[in-house]
């Protein structure tokens, strides 16, 4: 009897799996957000993302060469097979033809190697690492919105310039957290200025105080905080509380979302520098797209956010120009065409698939200088595209042909 | 000889300084946590949780309600008792008799279950919780600037561990509450409430961790997960101190602040791993935890 | 008579139900997706390993996925940075958290109740933290890109149907160890210990020794379990040594019934599928989780095949004596 029940519910574990692999048919173009819905990037990608997608599906007009469009969405959890299974299921059975946005760098670096194999695009709008144009560059991979080269490269150059020259870094203890940090460390050194200590502190860690104190007696003009999430919240928040930047130090965040600083607020945040690649409230084109998207979020769409809807619209023109959904021509016909969306003009890809685009460096608005609802960005000044990527003479990418 | 291993006198007693601040928070959460373990044998791993909904709550108060910080401090952890009060009487009484793994693993799904929740409706970036107007600014100690904050966090945690301490070993309430989690049958023929008393004391376990959360706001960003990182350390705390002793749970909390602050002064890598260094070492040359009696 | 006709009834089906399960797992990936049903088994197997301890000895592991993780990270590194065959790859896994097992449970085994628990756990953070800091692991990018190559120089892994096949038969070899160590006569020693320890010492038995024995064994098995997993998905990441995967396979045993042969693979399964289902929605996954558990502690505390054996066995009015 004890067996007889084995067998029932072997049945019904088999029966539940089977819901998982669902089959769809061929006859259409198929997006797939695989993003991270309910997880520490879920603000800056997330639902966002998919709203994003949606909205670029909606704006070039709900059909491609006579065939409908359809956006899905997978949560990953940060979880990186159920990541990876995501990716191969889709390309493998569920019949997506591109997947975009990807936030989590080890996830992405799988979803490279998935896509190489099955022959389809992945365009990746929320993952940082440069080995995605660089040691693991791929054909079919795309680089769309922001690496940490451009990130360190921008801020770090600026805020030298513009006098920082002694600084001093707090890198979280991950590989993204030390490119970071090194990316940085370079750019200061280069525009003659001095990294007077680096201290990496465990991720997800509350407390910054005593490494905030260690930069404060460093006496360095900048410290740089290198990064991201809540991290970078709790490091700018408790660096104001310990008056920091009362006393003339200057703060400069290497990744800050503008999700980061409306969660902050403007009290904390005010005076940070960072690099972004877009910004809602630049021009009347980026302020209509984004107050359409906060309509349906209830947030300004970070640049991540951003990317997605671009990277979405370009493929999407390039499937008309190439006819057909094939990778290999809709890739060719995706480096062909110059990218031009709500918020970016005439960026391009290059050989190793980075997105060339500008960047923009920006300062955290004071309280008193805020006229409305976030409001929170004063742009200073535009980074050209080529200063913000590792010009391909540095290159570590196959794809690129050397000299 | 003006340093002290590489660091300057100044600087190191800054450090220290904050490692007391560090252990201040975790001897309000170690505390209730060796309360509950102590006196019902219940593993709850919703302590985290409960901390996080302190902070939630006092954010919810001022920002909906526009209740004041000082006001919050005795509502939220009031608040988060009650809740206390439901989870014990309608879950956790269940299991009363059950292996306590069965009490851990409640708790534990307890903890999900909220963490889930919150992290659905506020998402994780959390939300910021300004610092009271009279706590604001800091002083120039010399050889560091001291939050106000900060120093209030210190005063606040041990007035309330030495309260409770009083409460549970001084006086007649704690004295059945002793006998009523020691030796429940006896203390129940005399006529005292056990079940009673067993509620209300997993209820001042969570309250004492909601104290914690409304002090934490103003610091740490008020996140769904600001538990998660911290229960791990403080369970670790009160198996060092030994899962007996209350008084050895603040101790060793406060201890561990220390070591955790010279750690971040030589090895700021390794500051989050430093308690299980150290719940290992001494687990295996005094297995009963260092204040424990077994 | 009446006895002898039974244990022969029994016999039948315990044949009717191999039978059953051999050709459900033969016929599978002709109806889903085979990395689908290779991460099931792959969980199944660190699920029953972890049961072994929890079910059969008494000892909750809080650090089991250091055992999983590092039998990953271990098959991946030789296979792509020392270009070992598949079956070499696993084993030097197996081998590897075998000793990490061997380690930890010296130190751990000493202890008992949610002492044991936590010690595990620090130690298991101890092995994450090693993890991180490794240049071989290459932090949280995890080794990536792992080839698969061929199983014993004939089976090409890379065909997905091969690869289930391979990982197929290994989990249901290291289903069957389980039971053998179950129902044989160490199991029973261990099942005397986790009900009277004093009197199996008084008994002249080396208790710690078969509790050591046990916990090596366990480790090994989810180090198998962690190594397959290496092979199918291709890559180790940090997530295969995190606490919150030790947590997720308490549930999924919790789920399926603590102490029952067949229940973490109800529970796994259960849980993997409704993690594949739920990622194309907006369903909070994390709530339902938690509430499952809740809800298993409190009504289900025998777990779904526990639950299901006790009801069954009521109408039928025979004993409950297979566990």
């Amino acid at each position: 009897m004890f067996k007889k029940i084995n067998l029932v519910v072997a049945a019904c574990a088999a029966l539940v799996a089977m819901q998982a692999g669902a089959q769809v048919t061929d006859n259409v173009v198929k997006i797939g957000v695989l993003t991270d819905m309910a997880g520490v990037t879920a603000d800056i990608t997330g639902k966002g993302s998919l709203v994003a997608a949606q909205m670029a599906v909606q704006e070039f007009g709900n059909t491609v060469l006579g065939k409908p469009i359809q956006v899905i969405s997978g949560d990953h959890q940060h979880k990186n097979d159920l990541g990876a299974s995501i990716a191969r299921q889709w390309y493998d059975t569920d019949k997506v033809d591109v997947i975009v946005d990807v936030p989590n760098s080890a996830i992405a670096l799988a979803v490279q190697g998935i896509a190489k194999q099955a022959k389809k695009l992945v365009l990746y709008s929320g993952a940082g690492t440069t080995a995605l144009t660089n040691e693991q560059c791929s054909p079919y991979g795309f680089h769309w919105t922001y690496d940490t080269y451009a990130m360190a490269h921008g801020t770090a150059s600026a805020v030298v310039k513009a006098g920082g020259k002694s600084w001093f870094l707090l890198a979280s203890d991950y590989a993204f957290g030390a490119q970071l940090a090194k990316d940085t460390s370079e750019v200061v050194v280069a525009e003659g200025g001095k990294v007077l200590g680096t201290v990496k502190h465990p991720l997800n860690l509350a407390d910054f105080s005593s490494l905030l104190l260690q930069a404060q007696s460093s006496g360095a003009n900048v410290i740089g905080v290198a990064n991201a999430g809540n991290d970078t919240i709790n490091a700018i928040k408790q660096a104001g509380e310990f008056g920091i930047t009362q006393k003339g130090q200057n703060l400069a965040a290497m990744i800050l979302m503008i999700n980061d600083v409306h969660s902050l607020g403007l009290a904390a945040a005010q005076g940070t520098y960072l690099t972004t690649a877009s910004y809602w409230d630049m021009n009347a084109k980026t302020r209509a797209w984004s107050k359409a998207f906060m309509e349906k979020t209830g947030a300004m769409p970070s640049m991540l956010q951003a990317g997605v809807y671009g990277s979405v619209l370009h493929y999407l023109k390039a499937v008309k120009a190439a006819g057909t959904d094939d990778a290999d021509k809709v890739a060719a016909a995706m480096r062909a065409m110059p990218i031009n969306d709500a918020f970016t003009e005439n960026a391009l890809i290059r050989a190793d698939g980075r997105v060339l685009r500008d960047m923009y460096l920006a300062k955290v608005k004071t309280p008193a200088t805020s006229k409305y609802a976030w409001d929170y960005f004063e742009i200073v000044r535009k980074i050209p595209a080529a200063d913000s990527v590792i010009p391909l003479s540095a290159s570590k990418c196959p794809l690129v042909a050397k000299k | 000889m003006d340093s002290f291993l590489g660091i300057s006198y100044p600087a190191l007693f800054g450090q220290l300084m904050i490692g007391l601040i560090n252990g201040s928070f975790y001897a309000l959460l170690s505390l209730g946590l060796a309360v509950i373990f102590g006196m019902l044998h219940v593993v709850n791993f919703a302590h985290g949780a409960q901390y996080m909904l302190g902070a939630f709550f006092a954010w919810f108060l001022l920002n909906m309600l526009g209740i004041s910080y000082w006001q919050a401090l005795l509502i939220a952890p009031l608040a988060v008792a009650i809740f206390g009060v439901l989870i014990e009487k309608f879950l956790l009484s269940r299991l009363r008799g059950k292996d306590p793994i069965y009490g851990l693993l409640l708790t534990f799904g307890l903890a999900m279950t909220l963490e889930g929740t919150f992290q659905y409706f506020y998402g994780s970036s959390g939300r910021t919780y300004a610092v009271p107007e009279g706590l604001t600014g800091g002083l120039h100690l010399g050889f560091m600037y001291l939050p106000i904050y900060r120093a209030w966090v210190i005063v606040a945690s041990l007035l309330v561990c030495a309260a409770t301490w009083y409460l549970i070993e001084k006086t007649k309430v704690g004295m059945y509450l002793r006998a009523a989690t020691e030796k429940s049958l006896q203390t129940q023929s005399f006529g005292i409430n056990v079940p009673l008393l067993i509620t209300l004391t997993y209820a001042v376990g969570a309250g004492l961790a909601a104290f914690a959360g409304v002090l934490a706001a103003p610091i740490y960003q008020v996140g769904a997960l600001m538990g998660q990182n911290m229960i791990i350390v403080v369970f670790a705390i009160v198996v060092i101190g030994g899962m007996g002793s209350i008084l050895g749970a603040v101790a060793t909390a406060y201890l561990l602040g220390l070591v955790e602050a010279i750690t971040k002064i030589y090895y700021p890598q390794g500051s989050s791993i430093a308690v299980f260094v150290v719940m290992a070492v001494v687990l295996m040359i005094r297995p009963a935890g260092l204040f424990g009696k077994e | 008579m009446a006895d002898s006709s039974s244990i022969k009834s029994q016999w039948h089906m315990t044949a009717a139900l191999a039978f059953v399960c051999v050709a459900t797992l033969i016929a599978a990936p002709f109806f889903l997706y085979p990395i689908l049903l290779a991460k099931l088994l792959c969980f199944a197997l660190f699920a029953c390993a972890f049961n072994l301890l929890i079910g059969y000895v008494g000892l909750l592991s809080f650090g089991h996925a250091a055992f999983f993780g590092i039998a990953a990270y271990t098959t991946a590194h030789a296979l792509k940075e020392w270009g070992f065959a598949a079956e070499l790859g696993l084993l030097i896994g197996v081998f590897v958290s075998a000793v990490i097992g061997f380690l930890i449970g010296l130190l751990a085994i000493r202890r008992q109740g949610i002492y044991f628990s936590m010690i595990t756990l620090a130690l298991a953070q101890l092995v994450y933290f090693f993890c991180l800091q490794a240049p071989f692991t290459h932090g949280e990018d995890g080794i990536q890109n792992v080839p698969r190559g061929l199983w014993f120089g004939l089976i090409d892994l890379n065909n997905l149907s091969a690869l289930y096949y391979v990982v197929a038969t290994l989990c249901v070899f290291g289903y069957l160890v389980i039971w053998r160590v179950v129902n044989s006569p160490f199991g029973n020693i261990l099942k005397a210990i986790r009900e009277n320890e004093p009197r199996a010492i008084s008994l002249g038995y080396r208790v710690q020794r078969y509790k050591l024995a046990a916990f090596v064994i366990s480790a090994s098995l989810a180090g198998l379990a962690g190594g397959l997993k290496a092979l199918v998905f291709q890559l180790a990441t940090l997530n295969d040594v995190s606490w919150s995967l030790s947590g997720e396979v308490v549930l999924m045993t919790l789920l399926g019934g603590i102490g029952t042969l067949f229940g973490p693979v109800v529970g796994a399964s259960l849980i993997i599928s409704l993690e594949s289902m739920l990622a194309g929605s907006e369903f909070p996954l994390q709530i339902i989780l938690g509430l499952i558990f809740i809800f298993c502690v409190l009504s289900f505390s025998r777990g779904i095949v526990g639950e299901a054996t006790r009801i069954l066995s009521r109408k039928n009015s025979l004993p409950n004596s297979l566990r």
